[in-house]
């Protein structure tokens, strides 16, 4: 039986028949890994003795007979924006290649306290900035269904690793779409949660009012069980909300009848790959044959979100990418003159090109004679398009699109084009500017790439997401779709 | 337009030291991203209130007593050069 094949609910059930040990489980994974991630590319550093101590705790839980949690055991992995306590956390950026967090996120104690076993750290754009896992200080990511293409990004890790077989769940972040893009080009699914539904403490801030950690995982199922998990207030965190937290597995149910769903014409514009138009053609024809109502709307202010993500993103990066001086950890150049001179030297050899990039972008969004103009500008259109959401959603319970208009593509392809390299975000980032959750499932391949379908629900409503999403995946096999590697 | 005058401003207040190379890059690819933002400018929002956050927001502090926090030890660890429990840096004036 390849272990690793399996998804963490189906695991759980071996598990708890002792049909398998954690301890079992957990080595077959590491195994796995061992044979594919030199292809693949996918973990930067790996916990396995972490892993292996945390399986051996569960093992004698079950042989206790102790009820364990249902992601007790299961292999999970991290992207490496997210603080481990004594793991190497870098961002994938040179400027933190030797941070060693003296605390965990908050989101990694509540996958500790569940029992869920850490296998290691996954690679990224530096600091969680790009779209396709080429950005990092370390190396480039390949997607699992054709290594010549990119896995998407940011959190591009943390999905190869989910359609290679190198972990059963893993956690990603996604700021302008970086859960969904690369879950939709991997073939698994990616949940970015309402803002504020989990806590963001310990995660490596990009832009503060728009991240937001979420789930990669084989099925829609185990994502239920992961936001059980990470979902709810932490008071350490300012940008934590407080809401009354369903059991998200309760809304596992097969039946999307009397459904309304609204499909935005702009997602649907031209410049859609035919391949994927039509595959999302099929989708939605499938979740009308299941009972859903479904027609077409419009979100008008659509063309204007990623000017506006553009200018309140690098904004808010410049303002965080500012405690990168090299003077209280990470990073520092040698031979300064004074302490000026070491700053410039740390930050201009320690960030790579598409940070300076951000950083040169919103500093000149911000600064004096261009704030108006910009970023105040940015600010109030991100207003227009939240209130587009909200009309929305008066209407429709659920709004579904593609998550980007084409599938995977090449490695270096776009890298010369920033502009051209952004446009692939264009469905993905009004979700962020408006806080809403937004998720992307299997849904098809076009040219033999996985296809992703983003569906995109009211605030805190993650519920009528998986609902719709664990429907149309009952009545489907795509998310059985395992790459040959 | 932005000329790269405006790109060694911008990267001074970013304390970034660019390469002549970079300097020509940014200044072409500012130009080009923030010539396709000038779209904005088509949409009039003089009444349109601007949203910084989704969520209403408040600080969160902690009581104002000794607690169990990091130690000395462990704030220090990382720094890249330290001396008698002081993050060490080089002359400032």
């Amino acid at each position: 039986m390849q272990l690793f094949r399996l998804t963490a609910h189906e695991l759980h059930d071996l598990l708890v028949k002792k049909e398998i040990s954690a301890e079992e489980l957990n080595l077959a994974v590491f195994t796995r890994v061992e044979a594919v991630d030199d292809r693949v590319k996918a973990y930067v550093t790996m916990t396995k003795e972490r892993a292996l101590e945390q399986a051996r705790s569960v093992d004698r839980q079950i042989k206790n007979g102790d009820k364990i949690s249902p992601l007790a055991g299961i292999p999970v992995a991290i992207k490496d924006n997210m603080c481990i306590d004594g793991v190497r956390t870098t961002a994938c950026s040179k400027i933190l290649a030797n941070f060693v967090p003296p605390y965990s996120a908050t989101v990694v104690k509540r996958l500790d306290g569940a029992g869920a076993t850490m296998l290691g750290k996954t690679n990224c754009d530096e600091f969680a900035m790009g779209s396709s896992t080429e950005n990092s200080a370390f190396f480039v990511t390949r997607n699992p269904w054709d290594t010549e293409r990119v896995p998407g990004g940011s959190s591009g890790g943390s999905a190869a690793v989910i359609a290679a077989g190198e972990a059963i769940c893993s956690l990603g972040s996604d700021t302008g779409g970086s859960i969904r893009l690369p879950a939709s080009f991997c073939g698994v699914v990616g949940l970015k949660p309402t803002y504020g539904a989990v806590s963001r403490y310990g995660l490596i801030a990009f832009a503060s009012s728009l991240d937001q950690i979420g789930p990669f995982t084989r099925d829609v199922t185990d994502c239920a069980a992961m936001l059980n998990v990470i979902c709810g207030h932490d008071p350490l965190d300012s940008t934590s909300a407080s809401y009354n937290m369903p059991d998200y597995t309760g809304f596992l149910k097969n039946d999307v009848r009397g459904l309304k769903v609204g499909v935005p014409r702009e997602y649907m514009a031209e410049g859609i790959n035919p391949g994927v138009r039509e595959v999302i053609e099929e989708a939605l024809a499938r979740l009308e044959t299941l009972g859903a109502h479904v027609e077409y709307t419009t979100l008008p202010h659509t063309e204007y979100a990623l000017s506006t993500y553009y200018l309140i993103a690098p904004a808010e990066a410049s303002s965080n990418l500012a405690r990168y001086d090299g003077v209280r950890y990470g990073y520092r150049a040698e031979n300064a003159d004074d302490v000026i001179d070491m700053f410039m030297k740390t930050r201009s050899e320690g960030f790579g090109s598409e940070v300076k990039r951000r950083i040169m972008l919103g500093t000149y969004a911000l600064s004096a004679g261009y704030y108006d103009a910009y970023y105040l500008k940015a600010l109030r259109v991100r207003t227009l398009i939240k209130q587009d959401f909200d009309r929305a959603f008066e209407k429709y319970d659920l709004l579904v699109s593609p998550v980007c208009p084409t599938t995977a593509f090449r490695i270096g392809e776009k890298t010369d084009d920033p502009l051209e390299m952004y446009l692939s975000d264009v469905c993905t980032i009004s979700i962020n500017l408006a806080g809403i959750p937004g998720m992307s499932i299997p849904c098809g391949f076009a040219q033999g790439m996985p296809v992703g379908l983003q569906l995109m629900g009211r605030h805190f409503d993650e519920g009528t997401l998986l609902r719709a999403a664990y429907t149309f995946e009952q009545n489907t096999d795509y998310h059985k779709a395992f790459p040959e590697l | 337009m932005i000329t790269k005058e405006d790109v060694d401003h911008v990267a001074l207040l970013g304390r970034l030291e660019l390469t002549e190379e970079e300097r020509e890059m940014y200044t072409r690819q500012l130009n080009d991203i923030l010539g396709h933002f000038q779209a904005l400018e088509r949409l009039n929002t003089e009444d349109v209130q601007p949203t910084a956050h989704v969520l209403p927001l408040k600080n969160v502090y902690r009581e104002d007593w000794v607690g169990q926090h990091l130690s000395r030890e462990e704030v220090l660890a990382n720094g890249p050069d330290v001396e008698e429990n002081c993050f060490k840096v080089p002359k400032i004036v």
